[in-house]
This record gives C-alpha cells, sequence and structure tokens, in this order.
C-alpha cells in the first residue's frame, strides 16, 4: 500500500516537472496555422519550424560565440585560479590572508549593480562586441568562487609532496606545474561544471557587450528572434528547443557529474 | 671580510650578484606572491574600479553616452525616496528574493526527504527535478510564457475546461510577481533538493536508531535529529536562493519585461530600462548602489543568523 502510495506521488511529480518540457516540444513540431490547444499531441512533425528558427535567429553563429566564450572563460579561470590560489594555499602569511580576504569578498559584489560604470568602461576601452572583453569580464566575476574552491582543495593537498620537490631540487614553479596542477582534477572538474553552466547560459552581460548579431550568444540571439516573430509561437518553440539542446543533452549524458558538482560548488562556496 | 687588494672586474662581478639576488628571488615563497598579481589585476580593473566608479556616476546627472554630466549631489538618492515606482519596485525584489527562498527550501526539503528513502525511480526523479537548473533562465522564461499566455495559452485551455472564463495571467502585476516567483522556484528548486539530500545522507545512521530506541515516532525525529544535523545546507540554500532571488533579471525579462506598465519589476531590470530606454545613468547607478548595500546586508546578516545555530558535527 504504501509502496504504490509512493510510486503514485513520484509519478504526479515526473508529470508536473515535465508539463513545460512537453508543450515545448508539442509546440515546436506544430504548423503555425495549427491552431489547437497546446495540449493536444501534434499529428505531423512539421520541421520547417526548425530549420526557420536555425535560419532566422542564426543559430549556428551564436553556438560558436557560446564556445568562443565559454571555452576561454573557463580556461583563463581555472588557470589564473590555480596560479592565485598556490601562495595563498601554501605561502600564509597576513599579508595574503588579506589578499584571500579579499579575493572572496568580491564573491558578494552582484555584477549587475555595477552595470552602468562597467558598460561606460567596457565602451571607453573599446571592448564592445568584442569576445575579449566579455571573456574577461566572465572570468574576472567567476575567478572569486574558483579561487576558493582551489585554496580550499590545496590546502587539503600535503605540504610532504612539495618538500619533497623541493630536496629534490624542483624550483616552487616546477612543483606548481609538475606536481600540483595534476593533482586538482576534481575540483577543476566541479569548476568547469558550474562556471560553464553559469556562461553558457549568461544573459545579463552578453545582452550589453555582445549587441552585433555576428557576435551575439544564444540567449541573446534568441531573444533577438523572438522579439521579432513573437506571433509565430511555433518558430519560437522551435528556437528554444535549439537553444536548450546543447547543454541539455551534455547533461543528460553527464548528470551524475553535473549534480555532484554543482552541489559541491554550492556547498563549499 | 673580502681582500681589498684582489683586483677585481667591476662588471661581471655585478652582474652576478644582481643575477643572484634575481635567483634568489624566484627560490624564496614570497616570489610566489607573483601568480595572484592578474587575478588581482581583473578585481581591481573590473570590479573595483566600477564599484568606485559607480559611486561618483550616482552623483551626475550623466545620461549614459554623451562626454560631459553636470554635478547632481545627492539628487538621485532624494529622488529615490519620492519615487512611486521605487515602492512597487523594492516590494516586488523583496517578493522575489524572500518569496523564492521560502518556496525553494520548503519544496527542496520535502523532495529531498521523499527521496531519502529506498524507492524506485529515485534517479528519475532527481535527473527530472534537476533538469531546469541547466536551461538558461531567459529559455525557461519563454517556456512559461505559452503557459499563460492569454490568447491560446496552456492554462487558458485547462480553465476553458472547466467552464471557466479565460484570464490574461500576466496583465495583472501582482499576480504576475507571484506567477514569476513560482516560475523561479521550479527552475532552482533543483540545487536546493540535491543539498538537503547531501545533507541528509551525511547524517550518520545510529542517530536516528538512537532516537527510536528513545521511542521517538517520526516527527521527534526529524525535530530533534534530521533539523539540527541539517543546519549547514539550510544556511547554504537560504543564502544562495536569496542572492538569487535579489538578483532576478532573466526570467522577468522573458515573462513580463517588468509589466505591465511597472508593476512587475525588479531592482535589476528598472536599473536597465532607466540606463538604456530613459538615459538616466546618474539615477540608475545610484540604483544599483542601493541594490549592492541591500544583497550584501540582507545575505551577510542571514549568514550570520544561520551561522550561530549550526550544529558542530
Amino acid at each position: 500500500m504504501k509502496r504504490t502510495l509512493q510510486s503514485g506521488f513520484m509519478l504526479f511529480i515526473l508529470v508536473v516537472h515535465l508539463i513545460p518540457f512537453y508543450l515545448l516540444i508539442n509546440l515546436s513540431f506544430k504548423p503555425s496555422k495549427d491552431t489547437s490547444s497546446k495540449w493536444q499531441p501534434a499529428d505531423t512533425f512539421y520541421w520547417d519550424n526548425f530549420a526557420n528558427a536555425w535560419n532566422k535567429a542564426h543559430i549556428d553563429k551564436a553556438i560558436m560565440s557560446n564556445l568562443i566564450v565559454t571555452v576561454f572563460t573557463i580556461v583563463l579561470v581555472v588557470l589564473l585560479g590555480a596560479f592565485a590560489a598556490y601562495p595563498l594555499a601554501r605561502h600564509r602569511t597576513k599579508w595574503n590572508s588579506f589578499v584571500y580576504g579579499l579575493s572572496i569578498s568580491c564573491l558578494i559584489v552582484p555584477a549587475l549593480t555595477i552595470l552602468v560604470p562597467l558598460y561606460k568602461f567596457v565602451v571607453d576601452i573599446g571592448g564592445m562586441n568584442h569576445y575579449w572583453a566579455t571573456i574577461l569580464i566572465q572570468v574576472t566575476f567567476s575567478l572569486p568562487l574558483t579561487i576558493f574552491l582551489l585554496t580550499g582543495f590545496m590546502g587539503n593537498v600535503p605540504k610532504e609532496l612539495d618538500e619533497a620537490g623541493l630536496i629534490d631540487g624542483c624550483s616552487r614553479y616546477a612543483i606548481f606545474f609538475r606536481i600540483i596542477l595534476p593533482l586538482l582534477k576534481p575540483i577543476v572538474a566541479t569548476i568547469v561544471i558550474v562556471i560553464g553552466v553559469q556562461v553558457w547560459n549568461d544573459y545579463q552581460f552578453s545582452v550589453f557587450f555582445l549587441q552585433k548579431p555576428n557576435v551575439q550568444t544564444i540567449p541573446v540571439a534568441l531573444s533577438m528572434f523572438i522579439s521579432q516573430f513573437h506571433s509565430n509561437i511555433n518558430w519560437v518553440a522551435a528556437g528554444c528547443l535549439i537553444g536548450m539542446m546543447p547543454l541539455t543533452l551534455t547533461y543528460l549524458f553527464l548528470q551524475k557529474y553535473f549534480i555532484k558538482g554543482m552541489a559541491d560548488g554550492a556547498v563549499k562556496g | 671580510m673580502m681582500q681589498s687588494s684582489r683586483p677585481m672586474p667591476a662588471t661581471p662581478q655585478g652582474a652576478r650578484t644582481k643575477s643572484n639576488l634575481f635567483r634568489r628571488f624566484f627560490q624564496s615563497a614570497t616570489s610566489l606572491n607573483l601568480m595572484y598579481v592578474p587575478a588581482l589585476i581583473l578585481f581591481g580593473i573590473f570590479i573595483l574600479y566600477p564599484l568606485a566608479k559607480g559611486v561618483q556616476i550616482s552623483f551626475t546627472n550623466w545620461d549614459g553616452y554623451s562626454q560631459h554630466s553636470t554635478w547632481a549631489g545627492v539628487k538621485k538618492y532624494t529622488l529615490m525616496l519620492h519615487d512611486k515606482k521605487i515602492k512597487t519596485t523594492m516590494k516586488n525584489t523583496l517578493i522575489y528574493g524572500l518569496g523564492s527562498t521560502v518556496l525553494q527550501n520548503l519544496l527542496g526539503l520535502a523532495y529531498a526527504l521523499f527521496l531519502d528513502q529506498k524507492i524506485r525511480g529515485k534517479g528519475l526523479m532527481r535527473t527530472v527535478v534537476y533538469l531546469p537548473v541547466i536551461i538558461s533562465p531567459l529559455i525557461m522564461g519563454y517556456i512559461f510564457y505559452f503557459f499563460f499566455q492569454y490568447d491560446g495559452g496552456a492554462l487558458n485551455d485547462i480553465m476553458k475546461l472547466f467552464g471557466k472564463e479565460p484570464l490574461d495571467w500576466l496583465a495583472n502585476g501582482p499576480r504576475a510577481v507571484k506567477i514569476i516567483t513560482a516560475i523561479n522556484t521550479y527552475q532552482y528548486m533543483g540545487i536546493a533538493m540535491i543539498i538537503y539530500l547531501g545533507g541528509l545522507q551525511s547524517i550518520p545512521k545510529d542517530y536516528y536508531e538512537a532516537a527510536q530506541m528513545d521511542g521517538a515516532r517520526w516527527w521527534g525525529r526529524f525535530r530533534n535529529v534530521t533539523w539540527p544535523l541539517l543546519a549547514p545546507a539550510i544556511t547554504v540554500n537560504v543564502v544562495l536562493n536569496i542572492i538569487g532571488g535579489l538578483k532576478l533579471f532573466d526570467i522577468i525579462v522573458a515573462m513580463t519585461n517588468g509589466g505591465p506598465g511597472y508593476a512587475s519589476q525588479s531592482l535589476s531590470t528598472m536599473m536597465y530600462n532607466l540606463y538604456f530606454a530613459r538615459q538616466d545613468a546618474g539615477y540608475a547607478a545610484a540604483l544599483g548602489n542601493v541594490m549592492f548595500v541591500m544583497i550584501c546586508i540582507i545575505s551577510l546578516s542571514m549568514l550570520f543568523i544561520l551561522r550561530r545555530k549550526e550544529v558542530r558535527m
């Protein structure tokens, strides 16, 4: 009895949570002329919606933009974060704990609140509609969490490893690159997932700094497409479905890492 | 001491000491500090400088694009006190922040308690509830637009089925605020669920056995074992959700764009409109500063209160 009740409850939760996705997929397969209820299953697979959304929203270019911004941000944030975390974890002086505190306190600065001066600054340095400005800003706002996670992780790596390296005549930098860096894999996986999802889905920065069609990321390209064709709801649905596909597929294949990584990032953050 | 009689060519010797110094510096632990310089430069350029600049801009009449601007003093801040829109906006922002926090934690904890049993389909439920977390909040807003749309919206079809009049769900400000809060909850409750699940699974099973031996029922076990030991997870979730909710931007843009009028706007969308549509950058910057202070005070005091209640294991 308890068993059936549990299963029934679980089924109910699953259905409720999947409704938005059902509506989205269903809509994206219906031709615009089909004005039947959104609940009624599509009787055709009308692929034209996808073709139109793909072409009119320039999704191919947007995916490229997303890849460029996300990949460069992740590589830079992991490298600069690991650089910064090494002295902060290994060489604990009063000054360094101040630097650590400063880096962590940047965590609570909501990017949105300094948008006005940030926007002016990016215009002044000629970074509008260039990937590098957005990438650097993304890196900056991802660094506090990265430094926090990496410093914590390095603190647990035994110091004896460094000492053994020093005795063997390694320079401190060789120790970092040859011994410490390869040990960071698990925490780097967490960082890649947490920061990757955040940067990939970002709208608030890209809508300001990447406005030209040839540099727009997926959320920006979609929002432009939608404001233009909002009356054609089937195109919008197809566009949304295409836009969320890359990350959704990655998630479904690597969900174990995603769920664990995001939770770790949050709990330790 | 040095033998002064010995002839010594000055240049090579000097060069050697210099390179020695150089080498010794790079062998010292202090030189490692150079490694955090790039990160500090980025913080300085893209966080600290704009923070300071934002304070300066908030005291001017800058329109957002021209080269010159005039001094406004504290006018933008006093304007805030008399701005009727601000009251609604503040209220909305607090509802987005506190409302989503309460809902996400209640639902997340309930789901986690449900999943923390031996049942089939656990993995599937976790995957499904967590799925929205990785979807862009903007896209999530558009998806729900199909649901709450007036003409042919999915919810109005249900209303018709029960013989009720279709409603324009998003045309009513307070209702739109509630709907947006609910969507934010739907999207991010998966994180709360996973964190609570992790917290539940880290509680040693013997505690429950001991409580059971003492004759504690479900509620007693929850009240005296689960709840206090879950405190760290509660802290994380509350602080995380509050910050996320107070900053809410994408979903509002996608669902109502702050409308009708300004009835569902939050501080972030108001700032955006002031800057880009109404060209009042000074006011937008002042609003940003107020929002910054507000988020800091709320999240830090939450952190402080909750941390004090945590039990150390």
